[in-house]
């Protein structure tokens, strides 16, 4: 008998341009991987570089326009997934161009380099779809495909005693934590019988379910996004992962799943907890545990000597800073984060490219060796500078802005002693990333200190990154308005 | 004789659940930890097709389910290669003796 197949939403894919580029550039790469045979994998970076540019470009051009909730109700393209897909595909840009020079990346005497490439366009992938689910199925799975994709990449260097240890840590401290949210899921689905952010919100006004409760599936939950976005008190792996992981993929880490982990976030928790914000003391938890983490991460930022743990700890005190925007749900603190994941993005990136930069030539993320580094890779640190006076949160640069927002959202909402601990962590913050500073700049430069050569790509990303860190800071109004923009939609 | 409710099944999925996390927390030996994993994903598995059985009449918790299956097995594949890849570099499968990272 014939049966007549309808594919109702075969149009719903003209919404998918840039994922579907992400993702055909992936299985593109690894057949040229394959197929084109040489010392450097040129086709893989080229195939990846120019997917990422293309969906870069066509998030730009065309924004999606209104909510359209997409293949039943799984995915919602809004202009909130159109913010994210224009970071992620920056994001993407910025990693591939750095990686192309850089030696743990290139010289790895593994036989199939172009994976490298193919994997982190998966990657871009899957956060540009954790932007966009709007359902429990949607959620867990796109989290896992960034999830494994990830363990991949931080175990990439398979002969290194480090390397393999991060990706050890990050699969069991990621299986574990999305376990426990995966059983919270479960809770959830139990108490409201529905699975899209929608339905649970309003089967939860309907019918309230006891406080108790509420919060054992909360916690859950919360255990899977605090471990994607690396909060206290599921942080442990963060450190350890981005130390031991090639640097290009730490730098990656550091911005790209952390930012989808908190767009994913954003959308669950302000969907569905947002009505019933009041009954569950929901911005006294979220004001402990911003607190609490942005204390930590500073604090034992403090002693670190390896830069790119010291870099690890504050990327966590950064967690801190964003949850501060969470307080109420309201549109403000949500506005105020996603302006500063767009500036902690560049910035960030920028800190951890230049370690990177620094490792190549003279294989070493002591802070001790980088003395006098200022004159002896004179451009690079002027750059490097820039990142770091804007990852404290001074003017004239981004990092001030993106703080102004949230320490403003937190006062308007009157919880004066967060603000007041934010502003404390901040004077703690620039005594450690001055250290740097002091390094690179007030120490002698060492006898016998090897000549440090920067490859001309490597400035080209980093200056990438550097302009557009004092451009945020000081045109920040254009860039400001996208990210308002991107919550007005909700 | 007695009916099996949805008490029952969720009895079994929170016994799962903590026997999983009970084997994550005591075990360390990585394949024996991983195995636990299974566990708590499995406990889960569980609540969704019988939450989708007896409160709410749709596939959406068996469709759940069928994914979460698919999705252990993927994560077990990643996460044996890196056992593998540890059992290269270090010459064991133990978690604690893997500490070239300082803490």
């Amino acid at each position: 008998m014939f049966v007549n197949i309808t594919i109702p939403n075969w149009s719903d894919f003209a919404h998918f341009v840039p994922e579907a580029i992400m993702f055909g550039a992936f299985l593109l790469a690894l057949m040229g991987d394959v197929i084109v045979r040489g010392r450097k994998p040129v086709v893989p970076f080229l195939i990846t570089l120019l997917g990422a540019l293309a969906a870069l470009y066509y998030s730009f051009a065309s924004p999606p326009v209104g909510d359209a909730g997409v293949l039943g109700s799984l995915v919602m393209i809004d202009s909130f997934a159109g913010f994210f897909r224009i970071v992620f595909s920056f994001v993407a840009v910025v990693t591939i161009l750095f990686s192309w020079s850089s030696e743990e990346i290139m010289g790895s005497t593994r036989e199939h380099k172009g994976e490298y490439y193919a994997l982190i366009a998966l990657m871009t992938g899957g956060m540009m779809v954790m932007a966009e689910a709007r359902d429990l199925v949607m959620l867990f799975m796109s989290m896992e495909l960034v999830a494994l994709t990830s363990y991949v990449m931080a175990g990439y260097m398979r002969n290194s005693l480090r390397s393999t240890e991060a990706s050890l840590k990050y699969v069991i401290f990621g299986a574990v934590s999305s376990g426990i949210m995966l059983f919270g899921m479960s809770l959830l689905f139990g108490m409201t019988g529905q699975m899209t952010f929608v339905g649970i919100r309003d089967a939860l006004v309907a019918n309230p379910v006891n406080d108790l409760s509420m919060l054992v599936v909360l916690i859950m939950i919360m255990a899977g996004f605090g471990y994607k976005i690396a909060m206290v008190p599921f942080h442990f792996w963060c450190p350890d992962v981005y130390e031991g992981a090639p640097t290009p993929v730490s730098a990656f880490f550091s911005v790209g799943p952390k930012a989808a982990g908190f767009a994913l976030m954003i959308r669950f928790f302000f969907t569905v907890f947002q009505p019933i914000v009041d009954t569950i003391d929901w911005p006294l938890m979220i004001a402990i545990l911003s607190a609490v983490t942005m204390t930590y991460g500073n604090i034992v930022a403090v002693k670190q000597t390896n830069v790119k743990r010291l870099l690890a700890y504050s990327s966590i005190a950064h967690v801190g800073y964003l949850l501060m925007g969470f307080l109420l749900l309201t549109p403000g603190g949500l506005q105020a984060i996603l302006f500063y994941l767009l500036v902690y993005a560049v910035m960030n990136l920028g800190a951890f490219m230049f370690v990177s930069a620094i490792n190549n030539s003279i294989k070493s993320e002591e802070l001790s060796d980088y003395a006098g580094l200022g004159f002896r890779a004179p451009w690079a640190s002027v750059m490097m500078f820039i990142f770091l006076v804007s990852l404290v949160g001074l003017p004239p640069a981004a990092g001030f802005i993106g703080k102004l927002y949230l320490f403003t959202e937190v006062l308007r909402e009157g919880w004066y002693w967060l603000a007041i601990v934010g502003v404390l962590n901040s004077v703690i913050s620039l005594f450690y990333y001055m250290q740097i500073a002091r390094a690179m700049y007030f120490e002698k430069v060492p006898e016998d200190a090897p000549a440090v050569k920067i490859a001309p790509l490597h400035y080209v990303t980093m200056a990438l990154l550097a302009v557009p860190t004092l451009i945020l800071g000081l045109y920040w109004s254009e860039f400001k308005a996208i990210a308002d923009q991107a919550i007005a939609g909700f | 004789m007695m009916e099996v409710g949805l008490t029952h099944y969720l009895t079994v999925g929170a016994i799962l659940f903590t026997l999983g996390i009970f084997a994550v927390m005591t075990r360390r030996n990585t394949v024996a930890l991983l195995m636990g994993v299974e566990l708590i994903l499995n406990g889960a598995n569980v609540n969704f097709v019988a939450f989708s059985r007896f409160v709410e009449t749709s596939i959406d918790g068996h469709i759940m389910a069928a994914f979460v299956i698919v999705l252990a097995a993927a994560e077990a594949a990643v996460a044996l290669a890196i056992v593998l890849a540890m059992f290269r570099n270090f010459g064991t499968v133990h978690v604690d003796s893997v500490d070239s990272l300082k803490q």
